[in-house]
């Protein structure tokens, strides 16, 4: 991993003006980004650790925790919520026993909430992977988790 | 093929054009009649909407279904099949368009295909099942200028959304593109430029409403030997969605708009700030930039002119307050997105220092159409203070949910039930929320108040990027407002203190009056605080996000009277404040809720009434959904 991170870095002329860009694409290698990670970055950066933390943190696309195999995420866009978006994802987090931003221990679902995916005429919306569920309702949670699991 | 001249471009144009002239007549046809290859068609054209909305319904296996089905056919050299950008009637997606008869097919799935190609291409049939039912009248609409969702919209920034196809820089330049960059690398200077912005009233459409021409004035007049041209993609509104429809169907109007700004303010090099949600809108722009530059009309030395200009893109990584422009720039340079105080404003010391010009999405994609038509022409469409045109993303509790472009002055009335189609299921119409976590809400009388920036702000809310919420009787206002501070406070990036503690004191007080345990002391303390934070907050985003919650509180003031005085919510949406109960002359025993109940709570006998333990329900309404003979109610 090292090696690739160090790639990463170089092809971006280890320019801590473009750490923002780097940190896309190293997280594109795990799926996250671990302490480790941000360790090599702000090293071959040249740079405190704590500044590369402080921009991970800031930002909602950037996660520390490693997620499920699928990665629900819940629209919490004003139209989805005017259409029960938050029911929705009380039902999720009631069904998978977890909070949002965690994974289920058998590392299978993640949950995590996403503002607008644009797709308001579908409220309200869920994404899971990279496919769009639209006009769901509470009932409907369970019956997709088990097609997921099928 | 590089384009080196004015002339060849002109020659592009001239021959990209008979492509696009077929659609061109579909628009202008008016005698209705279908057209099909058997009754004397010699070329037809499908256009699928290739927005995200319609995508997530399939419309990509829409098109390969019909190609299929032409192929069978053996006439997949007189039909094309064209992926465009959003037609904005997303309420009704997905939506095939078929030239040149310009019908209108509304909520097709892949499995229509055949029809629609041995129906309607081979035989000029249409498929009436697919058209648009007007439910004022009941009759179907075959062509889209009759249908009242497009009527009352005027297109200037969508003026090729759902027309073109966005990765094809051909069609764009048949559609006039790029002969805005042309005429004024050619014929005129980069003052004569910002004078035809300024003259054109245009304001910004990312949110503060700041002239376009005055904003590249000051960026001309900052002396250095580096200037930057920025595109505000980070469009963090939840629930607007024009900027990336225009992104996604029209790429090459912020291109030239771009490049247009860069030769007026004296830059050389652009940005896109784009937010990494939107992969479709990413990958289409990265395409027309990169047709641009294999056209010549990015690069050295653009049509001879001795202007060079090109363009990369940044990521946004999911902040709503990147959005300001300070914060913007500092997300840029790698660093986390806190705004600054302005002054320095970004026109002097902006990107790595240097003078900077930061224009919206919506702003940019008018630019092209204002230098090609002229001042005047867009001066002459709006209101007095507000010129053009306005895109707003319609969405929530409203029958025709989608993207809308209409005259500035245009009235609420007009916009939520002529185009929109009025509340969903016939319920009251409540209220709407205009600008985001930014704006207000506003009611029933204002409905008839002329939309433009001014107004909007006098009634306390504002125009933001162009999200239009509508709620009916079933919103809570309390919780609505509640939803809003959520999301700020979330997003607060927590340099200032009005804004990082402010907002957080502002949502407890919410969250207790939801929860039942408010005072009338708390409503005092919301307006007061929500005022404070109002004058002292350092960024737009803290001086703006008390909104939801003063104009919630100064329109719906006996909403929260009964929240926190009655412990009743009206809208029946604030879980601490309800009681489930069943009715035991309805219920039948059928133990379908009690098997349904997530928290054991429901107690009986087969065959016999069943109750509700009031200590154990978690109110998710589980039951109720559940419950066949409409046993179970909320109070």
């Amino acid at each position: 991993m090292a090696g690739k991170v160090d790639a990463i870095c170089e092809a971006h002329g280890n320019n801590p003006g473009e750490l923002i860009n780097i940190l896309h694409e190293a997280q594109h290698l795990m799926g996250y980004l671990p302490e480790e990670m941000q360790r090599l970055i702000a090293g071959k950066l040249n740079i405190p650790v704590s500044k590369v933390y402080g921009v991970v943190t800031f930002y909602a696309f950037f996660t520390m925790t490693a997620k499920g195999k699928y990665p629900i995420s819940v629209c919490m866009g004003t139209a989805c919520y005017v259409r029960g978006g938050e029911k929705l994802l009380d039902e999720f987090k009631r069904v998978l026993g977890i909070d949002v931003g965690e994974t289920t221990p058998d590392g299978r679902f993640s949950l995590d909430c996403l503002r607008c995916v644009g797709a308001c005429g579908l409220a309200p919306v869920v994404m899971i992977g990279d496919k769009v569920y639209g006009r769901l309702q509470p009932v409907d949670v369970r019956r997709i988790l088990d097609d997921l699991d099928a | 093929m590089k384009i080196l001249t004015i002339k060849d471009l002109d020659a592009v144009r001239s021959e990209a054009a008979k492509k696009l002239m077929l659609r061109e007549l579909g628009e202008r046809n008016i005698n209705g009649d279908s057209s099909g290859l058997d009754t004397g068609t010699e070329r037809m054209q499908v256009l699928v909407c290739g927005g995200t909305g319609c995508k997530a319904s399939s419309s990509q296996l829409i098109c390969d279904r019909l190609r299929e089905k032409l192929k069978e056919k053996g006439i997949c050299d007189r039909v094309d099949v064209i992926t465009t950008g959003c037609f904005g009637f997303c309420e009704k997606g997905p939506v095939v368009k078929i030239i040149p008869d310009n019908t209108f097919y509304t909520q097709v799935t892949p499995d229509d295909a055949g029809d629609i190609v041995n129906d309607h291409i081979v035989s000029g049939r249409r498929v009436e099942r697919l058209l648009y039912v007007d439910p004022k009248t009941g009759q179907s609409v075959s062509d889209s200028k009759h249908i009242d969702f497009y009527r009352k919209q005027k297109r200037v920034a969508l003026r090729n959304c759902g027309f073109i196809d966005p990765e094809n820089i051909e069609e764009y330049i048949a559609r006039d593109g790029y002969s805005a960059l042309a005429q004024c690398l050619i014929h005129r200077s980069p003052g004569e430029v910002i004078d035809e912005v300024t003259r054109s009233g245009l304001r910004g459409r990312g949110g503060g409403g700041f002239p376009t021409g005055v904003k590249w004035g000051f960026a001309r007049k900052s002396i250095s030997d580096e200037k930057y041209v920025v595109c505000n993609a980070d469009e963090g509104d939840p629930g607007a969605f024009m900027d990336r429809s225009i992104m996604e169907g029209d790429p090459h109007s912020i291109v030239e708009a771009m490049a247009v700004c860069g030769y007026a303010i004296g830059s050389s090099k652009g940005l896109v700030y784009i937010r990494a949600e939107y992969p479709l809108a990413i990958h289409r722009l990265k395409t027309a930039i990169g047709q641009a530059r294999e056209y010549g009309l990015l690069g050295d030395n653009i049509l001879g002119s001795g202007f060079s200009f090109d363009i990369v893109i940044r990521y946004g990584a999911g902040a709503f307050v990147c959005g300001e422009e300070t914060a913007l720039i500092h997300s840029m340079e790698g660093k986390r997105g806190e705004p600054t105080m302005k002054p320095p404003f970004p026109a002097e010391s902006g990107y790595l220092g240097k003078p900077t010009n930061v224009n919206n999405v919506e702003t940019l994609a008018n630019i092209p159409a204002i230098l090609t038509k002229g001042a005047e022409w867009f001066s002459s469409i709006g209101t007095e203070k507000s010129k053009g045109t306005k895109v707003f993303a319609l969405a929530g509790k409203i029958n025709n949910v989608g993207l809308i472009e209409v005259p500035m002055g245009t009235t609420l009335r007009e916009v939520i039930y002529d185009i929109g189609g009025g509340i969903k299921g016939g319920k009251k119409f409540k209220a709407v929320q205009t600008g985001g976590p930014s704006g207000g809400c506003l009611t029933e009388k204002h409905l008839d108040i002329p939309i433009d920036f001014d107004n909007l702000v006098a009634e306390g809310s504002m125009m933001g990027s162009g999200g239009m919420i509508v709620m009916d009787e079933d919103d809570c206002m309390v919780s609505v407002a509640r939803f809003y501070l959520d999301f700020t406070v979330e997003e607060s990036c927590g340099k200032c203190t009005p804004c990082r503690i402010g907002n957080k004191r502002l949502l407890e007080t919410l969250n207790r009056i939801t929860d039942g345990k408010g005072t009338e002391e708390d409503l005092k303390t919301l307006s007061t605080l929500g005022r404070v934070i109002k004058d002292t907050a350092l960024c737009g985003l803290g001086q703006t996000s008390p909104n939801p919650v003063l104009s919630t509180l100064s329109h719906f003031y006996d909403e929260y009277l009964e929240h926190v005085r009655d412990h009743r919510c009206r809208a029946k949406q604030c879980k601490a404040l309800l009681t489930y109960i069943i009715n035991p002359t309805l219920c039948i025993g059928c133990h379908l809720c009690a098997k349904n109940c997530p928290a054991d709570a429901i107690i009986g006998d087969v065959r016999k009434p069943h109750v509700i333990n009031p200590d154990k329900c978690i109110k998710c309404g589980m039951c109720m959904a559940r419950c066949r003979f409409k046993a179970i109610s909320v109070s």
